[in-house]
């Protein structure tokens, strides 16, 4: 449950022979109880270079059913969480594929509750997805009009196991982490290439679980070449922080998915991945099956052996 | 009754550093003798007013205000900055602009004073004379061009060269183009499609000033959708990009600096009242979408506790959800756009929709510091409709020839009602925002004059 769900899928990073360097602060959070070193058994979670592959779904893009379905799919193709997109009618941060998903599943009624009831259905089936973590990407204007205690103990009893907010007030993160911890989920912010070093320290200071980590300025879309500077930050990020770090944002091939975890333990492929599903849907074609086959192509992909960085 | 004296110890010390005031004296000075503006108070860099405001944004975007907020700082201890934005002021917006005595307007609340319109408050011996802030013969035709002028400065300042900016009814678009064309600065304004076109004069506006305007098709094609694509482009080219956000909301230190750009309205007003009638107005009344004319003339007041501060929101077509664009009156207390203030949403923080005959007024949200201070109690907050503001709109051309934009004329309408409830030796000021040229299209529409 919780955080130990989420440990367990970047624990995953510790158990590949040649991800010692970058899984070495995850091994270091060894001894705060949280950590289970075994990680996941799960062979094709294994052995590619380390990593977990995080794909983000919008909630109820385009229903709650075939979100359902999906998250189960791409679960056996070999994803190791899921962040899931609580849509949102004013995403600024989002570009026109995951902005427009959010407006749909609005319009099909995906409301908070309705989607903490899809997940307590996953939860009690007996799917791949019924351990899968699941983080929650929610808008602090969702969490602060539903109240925070409350919105945060939903969320646990519902079985997600930790909470992205993108646009908290920095000043208001003690507490909401305070409300998670007691709930017993983990609590990531985002840091951007924009943010000076002593404002990361404070930033993954705050964190539980694991950090977002922006990869780039801009708002969520699928890009060309990852920006040249990233595995710098990264390394300055290690300095700052124990913490797992997960790499989002333009973040959308295979290739990308290999570079991204060759430096960090987590890669989330978001806008990629919706738009595939808003095609299949267009289609008529079945979205979980289509979700499902890019997220094998990007796990596949990503751990090709003679592709596998050094 | 209104603790109003109690509450204002809290209001004062709770709102963010403002240093600008002394800074943004200069025209109120020069040209009607204003009082010197009060000494910047404490810096509170959390920029809260009460707990309303704050950075509510992607971290991306934190970088860029810490280096605004400090910019705008030290703009404020520049003599220079205060220089040339006074002689901008004077030589190109067209400041001070000047308070009108509106006597046939005043006259018109008199004679419904007593009557059934005004109900228990009106009477013999009532009707207060109405005076307008004359906002609507600044340059540009509205109070936008005094934020905008001030912001491009900053932007100077800080090196960036490019300026995006949203607008609903287009005054704020036209306002960043004419700054933009005045330094040489490039500029991208962000509307909806459905203000494009309810507005299509002001997008030509735009283009003629060489601005590139952005259609946005997304959501509500209004407002708050024009919001999130400046935000939006600002993700990306925050580095290079100033965004000149065009109202008192968003996130800290935005609602402080365009209060700041705007006081000298209030400045100027105060000191004209002063000069006019030897004493402070009873009231003053301003229409307020986001907020920033309201702001603007409300602040150099806030300390004067005998000044009645009245806001007007967009009552629209009825109180029910998605009929009127009300926060501070129908809404809850919640986040959009970057700060905490008070929003029209739905019961799980989806942002509602809205309503108002005045595309300026078109908007869920409404800055911090109105916020702060309808909660304080020193400024109270009423609606006038979509049908009161289009009969207070030909009241005022009809009885003192000038034609108000739909916005200002939500507040004429309650300035005729509040005046029919006061002394006739009351003075009560309105502020005349903007001028009525860019809705009278809409407006033959809306009468069923087409």
């Amino acid at each position: 449950m919780g955080v130990g769900r989420i440990d367990r899928a970047f624990a995953a990073v510790s158990d590949s022979a040649d991800a010692e360097e970058v899984s070495g602060p995850v091994r270091e959070r060894g001894t705060d109880g949280h950590m289970h070193p075994g990680g996941d058994r799960d062979p094709r979670r294994r052995g590619r270079g380390g990593g977990a592959l995080m794909p983000f779904l919008v909630a109820g893009h385009p229903d709650l059913a075939a979100t359902e379905a999906t998250i189960e799919a791409i679960a056996a193709a070999g994803a190791q969480a899921i962040e899931l997109g609580i849509p949102f009618s004013d995403p600024i941060a989002d570009g026109p594929v995951i902005a427009e998903a959010m407006h749909a599943a609005l319009r099909h009624g995906a409301t908070p509750e309705a989607i903490l009831a899809m997940v307590r259905r996953l939860r009690a089936g007996s799917g791949q997805a019924r351990d899968l973590p699941i983080i929650a990407m929610v808008s602090i204007s969702i969490v602060d009009r539903i109240g925070r205690d409350r919105f945060v103990g939903d969320l646990a009893s519902a079985g997600i196991d930790g909470l992205i907010v993108p646009d908290l007030d920095l000043d208001e993160a003690p507490a909401l982490r305070g409300s998670c911890d007691r709930a017993g989920i983990s609590f990531a912010l985002l840091i951007a290439p924009t943010t000076p070093q002593s404002r990361a320290a404070q930033i993954a200071g705050l964190c539980s679980g694991f950090v977002y980590v922006l990869a780039r300025t801009g708002i969520t879309g699928e890009r060309g070449a990852l920006p040249a500077g990233l595995p710098a930050r990264i390394a300055a990020l290690r300095a700052a922080t124990p913490l797992p770090l997960a790499v989002g944002f333009g973040i959308s091939t295979p290739e990308q998915v290999r570079d991204v975890l060759a430096v960090a333990e987590g890669a989330i492929v978001g806008s990629a991945l919706v738009r595939r599903i808003e095609e299949a849907h267009g289609r008529g074609d079945d979205v979980a099956v289509e979700a499902a086959r890019f997220v094998e192509l990007l796990v596949t992909g990503a751990s090709a052996p003679a592709e596998a960085p050094p | 009754m209104n603790p109003r004296g109690a509450d204002m110890t809290p209001a004062r010390t709770g709102r963010p550093a403002s240093a600008a005031p002394a800074a943004l004296a200069g025209t109120a000075g020069s040209a009607c003798g204003a009082a010197p503006p009060p000494l910047p108070e404490a810096p509170a860099p959390e920029g809260r007013f009460g707990r309303f405001g704050g950075r509510y944004v992607p971290e991306t975007l934190v970088p860029a205000l810490d280096e605004l907020a400090e910019a705008y700082r030290a703009a404020t201890r520049d003599p220079a900055f205060h220089r040339e934005l006074a002689e901008l002021n004077r030589t190109f917006v067209g400041r001070p602009t000047p308070l009108t005595h509106a006597p046939r307007l005043s006259e018109h609340a008199e004679k419904l004073a007593g009557s059934a319109a005004v109900g228990a408050g009106g009477g013999e011996g009532r009707g207060a004379r109405i005076h307008l802030k004359r906002e609507d013969l600044a340059h540009t035709g509205a109070h936008k061009i005094n934020n905008t002028i001030g912001q491009a400065l900053l932007a100077i300042r800080m090196g960036k060269r490019r300026i995006i900016a949203e607008t609903g009814a287009g005054q704020h678009g036209v306002a960043t183009a004419t700054a933009c064309a005045r330094f040489g600065l490039a500029c991208e304004v962000y509307m909806g499609a459905e203000d494009v076109r309810r507005q299509a004069l002001n997008v030509f506006r735009m283009r003629l000033l060489g601005a590139r305007v952005n259609e946005v098709t997304a959501g509500s094609r209004t407002l708050k959708d024009a919001t999130n694509e400046a935000m939006r482009d600002w993700m990306g080219s925050v580095e290079q990009t100033h965004y000149i956000l065009g109202s008192v909301v968003g996130p800290h230190p935005f609602p402080t600096i365009v209060r700041d750009f705007q006081s000298v309205i209030g400045r100027e007003c105060r000191a004209q009242c002063l000069e006019a009638f030897g004493r402070l107005p009873d009231a003053v009344v301003a229409c307020v979408g986001g907020g920033s004319n309201a702001a603007g003339i409300f602040h150099p007041f806030v300390a004067d506790a005998g000044v009645m501060l009245v806001g007007v929101e967009a009552g629209g077509r009825s109180e029910r959800p998605g009929d009127h664009a009300a926060p501070l009156s129908h809404g809850a207390r919640g986040v959009l756009h970057g700060s905490f203030s008070y929003v029209l949403q739905d019961e799980v923080g989806q942002t509602a929709d809205v309503h108002s005959c005045s595309a300026g007024l078109d908007y869920p949200g409404v800055g911090p510091e109105h916020a702060w201070w309808k909660e304080s109690g020193r400024v109270s907050y009423r609606v006038a409709t979509d049908a009161e503001a289009l009969d207070a709109f030909q009241v005022l051309a009809r009885r003192e020839g000038i034609i108000p934009a739909l916005e200002t004329a939500h507040a004429i309408a309650e300035a005729i009602r509040l005046a029919a409830t006061l002394p006739r030796d009351a003075n009560v000021v309105v502020n005349c925002s903007g001028r009525g040229d860019k809705d009278v299209t809409e407006a033959m529409r809306l009468l069923g004059t087409e």
